[in-house]
C-alpha cells in the first residue's frame, strides 16, 4: 500500500539566513494523485528576503520521475529568482538525475518553433504545394517516356524474369478476387435492370443491360479499383520500403536507373495484364447477370445468349479493352510514383501505399468519364 | 610517389537552406584506407553520398582524378561510377533477389559476360567474403553481419578502383566488426582499391587507417586532417583529441594536454 504524498514548506531562519525547507514525504510514484504544487512555488516566489531552497526527506518512501520532474519545477523556479538550492540532503541516486538533468544545457537553436502563419501565407504554401507536385509528376512521367524510349531501342535494363514475376503478381494471383466481384457486379445490374424492365414485361433486355454495362463500363472499372488497392498499393509500399532501406541508393550507384529497373517492369505488367483481366470480368459479368436472369426472371439460357450476343458487338468489347490498358497505366503510374516519392521511415511508406490509393482511384473515375464522353461524341 | 584519385575543392553541403559542411578541401591519395570521423550528426555519410554522385553539391566540386564529377555528361558520370563500389550501412541488398542475383547486378549491367562467367565471378567474390555456399539465400534469411559481407561483395563484384563504406561496423558485435575491417583491409591490399570509410569506430579507425578527415558539426566545416594516428599524436584540437580517446584525454585550447580522465 503506497503512502500518501505530500509536499509542504516551511521558513527556517539559521543564524542570519533564511531558507525555505521543502518538505516531500509518501511515495513518489507515476499514477499517485499529486498534491498541488502552486502553495509551495507561491511561497518561494513571494516570501520577502528568502536566500535559499533546501529540502527535506524524511519520510519519503519510494520514488520515480514523477517526483524528479516535479523537483526540476521547483529548481527552476527558485534559480529564476536567485535563489541558491542545496540538494545535499536530496537521496544520491536523485541528485545525479538533477546533475544529468542540467549538465547538458538546452541547445538553443533545437527547439522547433512554431510559426504562426497568416492565412495568405498558407494558402500559398498550399499553392506552391500542390504545383510542386503537379511538376513532380510531370517530371515522372517524362522519365518513365524516356526510359520506355530507351527499352524499345533494345536498351533493358530490368531482368526478364522480374517482368514475368509481376505479370504473374497481378494478373493469374488476382483472378479469384476478380472473379468474385465482377461475378456479383453483373448479378446486381441484373437485379436492378430486372426492377425496371419486368414492369413492363420486358426481363428478356436484362440480357443487354448486363452484358453492354459489362462490356462498357463496369468490367473495366472494377477490375480497375480491385488492381489499384492490390497491385498499385503493393507497387508503392515495395519501392517505398526499397527507398528505406538504400536499396534505390544501391541500384543508382551501380549505374541502374531506378525509372528502367523498377518502375518500367511494373508498369508493362499491368499494361499487358488488364485489358485482359478485364475481358475475364466482361465474361463473369454476363454469367453472373445470366444466373439471375435464367433463375429468377422466366428467361431461357438460350434466350439470354443470344439476346446478349446480338446486343454486343466488338466496338464494345475495344472499348472496355483500351479502357482498361488506360487504367493499368495509370494505378502503375500512381503506384510507383508514390513509392519513388516516399520518405525514409516506415510511416512514410504507409502514407504511400495509401495516397497510391487515392490518387490512382481519382484518376481512374476522370479518366473513365473523359473516355465516355468521347466515346460518346464520335458515336463508338 | 603517391597519385591523387579523388579530391574535393571547396565543397560546401546544404540542404535547402540549411548547412551541413562549408569549405571541405581534401585529396584522396591512390591506395590510401582514408577515414571520414566526427560526431553523430556533423554530415559524414552526406559527404559520401556527395562523393559517389548521390546528392549534388551546394557549392565546390569533386574530381575523380582529372574529370569533374558534378559537370560530366551521363555517360561520363557512368564511367566515373563504374569505377567505385559502395557498402551502404544496411547493406542495401535487393531483398527481393537471391545474394548471387545480387551480387551478380553490377556485373551483368556493366559487362556483357556470358552467365556461365558472371556465375563464376559471383561464387568467387562470395567465397572472398566467406560467403561460399550462401549463392542462393535470401538477404532476409542472413544476419546483419552476413549482409554486409555479402554488401561487401556486390560493392567489390566489378574491382572497383575505389570502395566507399558507410560505417561498415556499425551494428556489429566488436569480433565481427574486428572480421569485416580485415576483410577490408586484406581486399584492398590484395586488388589495390582505395578504401574511402565513414565511421567512428576507434578500433578501425587506428587499426586500418591511413589517412583521415575530422568534421565537426559546430563550425560546419573540417578543423583536423591526416592519418589517425598522427592526429592522435600531435594534434592540439580539443575535439579531436576528445573524440579519439573517447574523451579521456583533454587539451586545452592552448595545446597543452592536461591528464584529465573522466570517471
Amino acid at each position: 500500500m503506497p503512502e500518501a504524498v505530500t509536499i509542504s514548506c516551511r521558513i527556517v531562519e539559521h543564524t542570519d539566513e533564511k531558507q525555505l525547507e521543502i518538505s516531500i514525504s509518501g511515495d513518489w510514484l507515476l499514477g499517485a494523485d499529486l498534491p498541488l504544487l502552486a502553495p509551495v512555488i507561491d511561497r518561494l516566489e513571494t516570501e520577502q528576503k528568502l536566500q535559499g531552497v533546501r529540502f527535506s526527506t524524511v519520510g519519503l518512501g519510494h520514488w520515480d520521475s514523477m517526483l524528479v520532474t516535479e523537483l526540476i519545477k521547483l529548481i527552476n523556479s527558485a534559480t529564476a529568482r536567485g535563489l541558491a538550492v542545496d540538494k545535499a540532503s536530496l537521496p544520491n541516486a536523485m541528485q545525479s538525475l538533477l546533475a544529468l538533468y542540467y549538465t547538458v544545457p538546452e541547445r538553443m537553436d533545437a527547439r522547433r518553433v512554431k510559426r504562426q502563419t497568416s492565412w495568405l501565407s498558407a494558402a500559398s504554401n498550399t499553392v506552391n504545394k500542390t504545383l510542386r507536385q503537379a511538376e513532380d509528376m510531370l517530371v515522372f512521367i517524362g522519365d518513365l517516356a524516356l526510359s520506355l524510349f530507351n527499352a524499345l531501342r533494345g536498351r533493358t535494363h530490368f531482368r526478364r524474369v522480374d517482368l514475368l514475376l509481376y505479370i504473374q503478381e497481378c494478373g493469374p494471383s488476382a483472378l479469384p478476387i476478380v472473379t468474385l466481384i465482377s461475378l456479383l457486379v453483373g448479378l446486381i445490374l441484373a437485379f436492378v435492370g430486372a426492377l425496371e424492365l419486368s414492369l413492363f414485361g420486358a426481363q428478356i433486355y436484362i440480357a443487354n443491360m448486363v452484358s453492354l454495362g459489362m462490356t462498357r463500363e463496369m468490367g473495366g472499372l472494377m477490375t480497375a479499383i480491385i488492381m489499384s488497392g492490390r497491385t498499385g498499393a503493393a507497387y508503392a509500399a515495395q519501392i517505398g520500403t526499397m527507398h528505406v532501406n538504400d536499396e534505390i541508393d544501391a541500384l543508382k550507384t551501380m549505374n541502374l536507373e531506378p525509372m528502367a529497373f523498377l518502375v518500367l517492369p511494373r508498369v508493362l505488367a499491368l499494361i499487358l495484364v488488364m485489358p485482359l483481366l478485364c475481358l475475364y470480368a466482361d465474361l463473369m459479368g454476363i454469367v453472373g447477370g445470366g444466373l439471375v436472369t435464367v433463375s429468377l426472371f422466366d428467361v431461357s439460357l438460350t434466350e439470354y445468349l443470344n439476346r446478349t450476343a446480338h446486343a454486343v458487338h466488338l466496338a464494345d468489347f475495344f472499348v472496355g479493352f483500351v479502357k482498361s490498358a488506360v487504367f493499368g497505366v495509370l494505378i502503375a503510374l500512381s503506384g510507383c510514383m508514390r513509392g519513388m516519392q516516399c520518405g525514409r521511415s516506415a510511416s512514410a511508406v504507409g502514407d504511400a501505399a495509401t495516397s497510391a490509393v487515392v490518387t490512382s482511384i481519382v484518376f481512374i473515375v476522370v479518366a473513365d468519364s473523359l473516355m465516355t464522353i468521347m466515346c460518346n461524341r464520335i458515336g463508338i | 610517389m603517391s597519385t591523387v584519385c579523388l579530391s574535393v575543392k571547396n565543397l560546401t553541403m546544404a540542404y535547402g537552406d540549411f548547412v551541413i559542411q562549408r569549405d571541405l578541401n581534401f585529396e584522396i591519395n591512390r591506395g590510401d584506407i582514408f577515414i571520414i570521423m566526427g560526431g553523430s550528426g556533423c554530415g559524414k555519410s552526406t559527404l559520401l553520398r556527395h562523393l559517389i554522385g548521390l546528392q549534388s553539391p551546394e557549392l565546390g566540386d569533386i574530381y575523380y582524378g582529372e574529370q569533374n564529377l558534378g559537370q560530366a555528361d551521363p555517360a561520363g558520370k557512368r564511367r566515373m561510377l563504374q569505377r567505385c563500389g559502395v557498402l551502404f550501412q544496411s547493406g542495401a541488398l535487393l531483398s527481393s533477389m537471391t545474394l548471387a542475383e545480387n551480387v551478380a547486378l553490377p556485373l551483368t549491367e556493366a559487362t556483357s559476360l556470358s552467365a556461365g562467367k558472371v556465375r563464376e565471378i559471383v561464387s568467387y567474390k562470395l567465397a572472398l567474403v566467406g560467403l561460399a555456399g550462401f549463392e542462393e539465400y535470401y538477404p532476409a534469411e542472413l544476419s546483419g553481419g552476413m549482409q554486409k559481407r555479402a554488401g561487401l561483395a556486390r560493392a567489390i563484384a566489378l574491382d572497383p578502383e575505389i570502395l566507399f563504406c558507410d560505417e561498415p561496423s556499425a551494428g556489429l558485435d566488436p569480433i565481427s566488426a574486428k572480421l569485416l575491417d580485415d576483410l577490408i583491409l586484406s581486399l584492398s591490399a590484395s586488388l589495390s582499391t582505395t578504401v574511402v570509410m565513414v565511421t567512428h569506430e576507434l578500433a578501425s579507425i587506428f587499426a586500418i587507417g591511413s589517412n583521415s578527415v575530422f568534421l565537426d558539426a559546430e563550425s560546419k566545416t573540417m578543423i583536423a586532417e591526416g592519418p589517425p594516428k598522427r592526429l592522435l599524436a600531435e594534434s592540439n584540437d580539443p575535439k579531436v583529441i576528445a573524440f579519439l580517446t573517447r574523451g579521456e584525454r583533454q587539451v586545452n585550447p592552448k595545446g597543452t594536454t592536461t591528464g584529465v580522465s573522466c570517471e
